[in-house]
């Protein structure tokens, strides 16, 4: 009977910590794995517009065109006309045929011809840069785009 | 040489390190989550070939001018409204009963002076090229919103309350359909799509001055 005797003392057994490495290397190999660091500067400020009509863009497939007005410390330097950014630097209209080539052979060769450019445009540009990035697309024969957009509606605001 | 038991690397402190590595990511991490509006452009055409003539009644003319004012059909119109008025167009289903344009499911009002079906139905979006692009984007994703609402409506009667055409194709593009149903889901969402094809044209904007 005395084996089941109680234990006397009412000591808490302070919890065994061993684990807790274990735990933490879990979570921050999670955090390792989908972090993505910015590869390309943002050289314009780039605040995209509100549109709740969206689809999820295939990250594997996709080369991103940039498109908005010098952020402030570029302003010195290249004025506060809006530009267009490939990779890390500045393109312009007559050159974006070149860059957006070699942007898409930076792509699994398996996927080139399934490219789909996704146009990252700040908010205040005028549509008319837009118009000729989507004419120089045609002329490359990459017809595949899409709008990126914040989540939101514009007429929550009215 | 007296030998020595090595003595054990104390890793009491590994949980600290690991909590500032951890710390760090957390801090650094930007889980994108990149979504938008997908558009297929027209692809480049022979400027010789004549553009198909299209019937005035069959095209909805959605202009923007540089103020970002709305002009539809000739009138102008608040964004909140654009996308009534796109179904009412879209819907419409002119055709007179009986003539092989007759439109079976559509449930517009009919009018003889709007479009004679879906099919034949075209919005044709006019910019500035000073528009702004945050009233561009606002256009089309209205335009969109209105096909949306008519293939989830055409959805819904042909296979069921719950097969939504939004929610389904979203889970098709991401994969959470089993792969037993993808082919059938795909089938169900090109029918849809036949029965309200996205006809947006885009026209060259206009310079100003133009």
């Amino acid at each position: 009977m005395s084996k089941f005797k109680k234990k006397k003392g009412g000591d808490l057994p302070a919890v065994n910590t061993a684990s807790l490495p274990d735990i933490v290397f879990m979570l921050l190999f999670f955090f390792m794995v989908v972090t993505v660091l910015r590869n390309n500067d943002l050289m314009i400020k780039n605040e995209l517009p509100k549109a709740d009509e969206v689809e999820k863009l295939k990250k594997d497939r996709s080369v991103f065109i940039f498109a908005g007005k010098p952020s402030e410390q570029y302003q010195a330097k290249f004025g506060t006309e809006s530009k267009i950014q490939i990779g890390d630097k500045f393109t312009d209209v007559s050159s974006l045929q070149f860059a957006l080539t070699e942007a898409r052979q930076k792509l699994r060769p398996e996927l080139q011809d399934y490219v789909v450019v996704a146009l990252k445009v700040d908010k205040e540009t005028n549509t008319g840069l837009v118009t000729d990035i989507k004419e120089e697309l045609r002329e490359l024969n990459m017809v595949k785009i899409i709008y990126i957009a914040a989540p939101g509606s514009v007429l929550d605001q009215n | 040489m007296a030998r020595r038991a090595t003595p054990e690397v104390n890793a009491g402190s590994m949980a600290d390190i690991a909590f500032l590595l951890l710390i760090f990511f957390l801090v650094t991490t930007t889980i994108e989550k990149d979504k938008g509006i997908a558009r297929q452009l027209p692809p480049k055409q022979d400027e010789n070939i004549e553009p198909p003539i299209i019937k005035a009644k069959n095209t909805f003319i959605v202009s923007v001018n540089q103020n970002d004012q709305l002009l539809v059909e000739e009138e102008l119109m608040e964004l909140k409204d654009l996308k009534e008025a796109a179904i009412a167009f879209l819907d419409n289903g002119g055709a007179p009963s009986g003539s092989p344009e007759y439109c079976s499911y559509c449930k517009g009002q009919r009018l003889p002076t709007s479009s004679d079906n879906p099919d034949k139905a075209v919005i044709s979006v006019q910019n500035d090229r000073l528009t702004s692009y945050k009233m561009y984007i606002a256009v089309q994703n209205e335009l969109v919103a209105a096909y949306n609402e008519l293939r989830n409506r055409e959805g819904k009667r042909l296979f069921g309350p719950n097969f939504v055409y939004t929610e389904k194709k979203n889970a098709l593009n991401e994969g959470k359909i089993p792969e037993s149903q993808a082919e059938d889901t795909e089938e169900k969402l090109k029918k849809i799509q036949e029965l309200f094809p996205l006809k947006l044209s885009e026209a060259e904007p206009k310079k100003r001055g133009e």
